[in-house]
């Protein structure tokens, strides 16, 4: 679908090595790793005496993506837009209500428990919270070698030899295997988090803002980790993250979110020269830029993001739409390839 | 800036302190024995601490210790012997006697057997399957609906008179007693290992174990169990003090331990009769038994505060 992909050489600041990831990446012709088509996750709400379902939260309504292998899809969206549910559902951590979720060409919505077991095997979480999502019980060794253990991918003597591989791929030394994660820094943890989800060599990582957690220098240090590794087995990437400069330097493609939708969908360099969606616009205009002399015209939204229990009729955008038209109260945009590559969900292109 | 003279001593004493743990291990390598006085000095640590704790667990190791040992140190608690009916404490009788001349003294430390062993036994019985239950309540949310309404449907009838009826329908005897104080004190477990395994099912960690192929039971084993220990362990001795309370109140009502068995409670119903003329029948178990329950509600307490601060608000 989109023929212009990759980072270029001179990715971002910061790039490093990892800065010809995307060169001839994801190459044309590559398969799709991940589909998901129509995916919807509605959370029923329940009220009154008898706590009957009063309604549904919308936080994920329809969403439909593709990810090639070493391709990472960003996707973008300010808090409350579905982004982490949306993460959570393809890997069915939490069941989407409808929608399909295809890995490597196996439904993963539909699987019985034993097949997604199976398939979990190649689609692992990098999770936002490196403090709570190890086990303050368990040793670093522990924690990365429990999904070895889980699906016997190596004979019990080698476990440990693979730990080290791993741990000395994502640079913590193989010494450290023995401490727990309290006597690790927040960089060094989300690094043993990418060491569990490295394990299984799965095809497909879903990283739920692997590093908004971390200080803003450790966060390059994460980020080009993960763009190496990604380089090395050809991983696909589904990066969740509010953060538009650390979007913009590990992503291929972004996905911009608005109340469990996508508005525009397209790659990196067009949609941060060229956003054509509103809501795109509104937020690259709200992200700083480096510079004390710039004048940009900032975009101004107005109010907050709508609750999403009862998700504004037409375009879900239209309450802050700067550039609201009528039809857009009344009838909901559907997503259009505009150029090649570059889909938008908006009246206006 | 203002504590800058008093900088240069703690900044040498660290370099000290590095000197001495270098230099330390070189002599006292091969030393086996060193680990011994650390645990004494972390004990008398921990008893300054909290010396409720210590005290309760001194009183509970000194009564265990008499109920282990009490042929040795008290005469055949069901001997009758007519002649000396009713008589008051003295050199023979350090407890008095019965209204069957049975020794006071002698029953009131036999007593102690049945006390602590229904206490213990009920303790771990329904940690045991208040844990079991509460943790797949806690993670299975069909069996939480109706495990939960079960429990809500026992915690509504009293302690006492449930195990009354549990009693009345198995008769009586020190296993069905146990298992009849049980049965009402299951629901508080239960309770409690759920709600801890309710907060914990919520963390990353967990949903990451999800996440890499690890099945429920070793989620609950590896990642849920090792948190309600600290909880439990508490508990468990709220349930043991509660224990040995029912028991002596199912004694008393002649709906436990047979009377041919001394206990704590059936001494105490049989000298309900006798208040006036032979007080000493029940007041000595009486002592006893409120020293017992004192000792475990105190350790229990001393070790709520000691393991976990913040579990005494689940409590």
């Amino acid at each position: 679908m989109s023929p212009v992909r990759g980072r270029e050489a001179s990715a971002g600041a910061g790039a490093g090595a990892a800065g010809a990831a995307g060169a001839n990446g994801p190459g044309g012709g590559a398969r799709s790793v991940l589909e998901v088509r129509d995916l919807k996750k509605h959370f029923p709400v329940h009220g009154g005496l008898l706590r009957r379902r009063a309604g549904s939260v919308f936080a994920v309504d329809g969403i439909s993506f593709e990810i090639q292998a070493g391709e990472t899809l960003g996707l973008v969206g300010e808090s409350g837009s579905g982004k982490s549910t949306a993460g959570k559902s393809i890997l069915r951590l939490i069941d989407p209500t409808a929608g399909q979720v295809v890995l490597n060409g196996e439904d993963v919505t539909r699987a019985p428990a034993h097949r997604l077991r199976a398939l979990r095997r190649q689609m692992q979480m990098v999770f936002q919270d490196p403090y709570a999502s190890l086990n303050p019980r368990l040793s670093a060794e522990t924690i990365v070698a429990e999904p070895l253990r889980n699906y016997g991918v190596v004979a019990k003597r080698e476990i440990r030899d693979r730990v080290v591989a791993l741990f000395e791929r994502v640079g913590l030394t193989g010494e450290s295997m023995v401490k727990y994660p309290h006597e690790f820094s927040g960089g060094q943890r989300q690094r043993l988090g990418v060491a569990r989800a490295l394990a299984l060599e799965p095809a497909l990582i879903v990283a739920d803002e692997p590093v908004s957690a971390l200080d803003v220098s450790v966060q390059a240090q994460v980020l080009n980790l993960l763009m190496d590794l990604q380089q090395d087995a050809n991983l696909a990437f589904l990066f969740i993250s509010h953060d538009l400069a650390v979007v913009e330097h590990i992503s291929h493609r972004v996905a911009v979110m608005y109340l469990g939708k996508i508005v525009e969908l397209t790659d990196r360099r067009k949609l941060f020269e060229e956003p054509l969606h509103p809501y795109t616009q509104a937020l690259l205009s709200a992200a700083p830029v480096p510079d004390p002399r710039s004048r940009r015209r900032r975009i101004i939204l107005k109010g907050d993001i709508p609750s999403p229990i009862n998700p504004p009729s037409g375009c879900a955008f239209h309450t802050r739409c700067p550039m609201v038209e009528p039809r857009c109260r009344t009838e909901a945009p559907v997503m259009r390839t505009v150029a090649a590559g570059h889909d938008v969900a908006c009246h206006l292109h | 800036m203002g504590s800058e003279p008093r900088r240069p001593p703690p900044a040498r004493e660290p370099g000290a302190v590095e000197v001495a743990t270098l230099a330390a291990p070189a002599p006292a390598g091969p030393s086996p024995t060193r680990g011994r006085p650390e645990l004494a000095a972390r004990l008398r640590d921990y008893g300054r601490r909290y010396p409720t704790a210590v005290a309760g667990a001194i009183i509970l190791v000194a009564l265990a210790l008499v109920a282990l040992v009490a042929p040795l140190i008290a005469p055949d608690p069901v001997r009758l012997n007519p002649i000396n009916r009713l008589r008051p404490p003295s050199g023979d009788f350090w407890f008095g006697a019965d209204f069957l001349g049975r020794d006071v003294y002698a029953r009131t430390i036999y007593g102690t057997r049945i006390s602590l062993t229904v206490g213990l036994a009920v303790a771990a019985v329904s940690v045991a399957g208040g844990l079991a239950i509460g943790l797949l309540a806690g993670y299975v949310r069909w069996v939480d609906t109706v495990v939960m309404r079960v429990m809500d449907g026992v915690m509504a009838i009293p302690g006492v008179l449930l195990a009354i009826a549990l009693i009345s329908l198995t008769g009586a005897g020190v296993g069905n007693v146990i298992i009849a104080i049980t049965v009402p004190e299951i629901p508080r477990v239960v309770r409690l290992v759920r709600s801890v395994v309710l907060t914990i099912r919520e963390q990353p960690y967990v949903e990451a174990a999800v996440a890499g192929g690890t099945r429920l039971p070793k989620i609950l084993w590896m990642h849920i169990l090792p948190n309600t220990v600290a909880p439990l362990i508490v508990q468990a001795t709220y349930v043991c003090a509660s224990a040995i309370v029912i028991e002596a109140i199912l004694s008393f009502l002649g709906a436990g331990t047979p009377p041919e068995i001394p206990s704590w409670g059936n001494i105490m119903a049989e000298g309900r009769v006798y208040v006036q003329v032979a007080p000493w029948m029940i007041f000595f178990p009486g002592v006893f038994l409120a020293v017992a329950v004192l000792a475990v509600n105190i350790l229990g307490d001393g070790l709520r505060d000691s393991l976990d601060p913040r579990i005494a608000r689940r409590m």
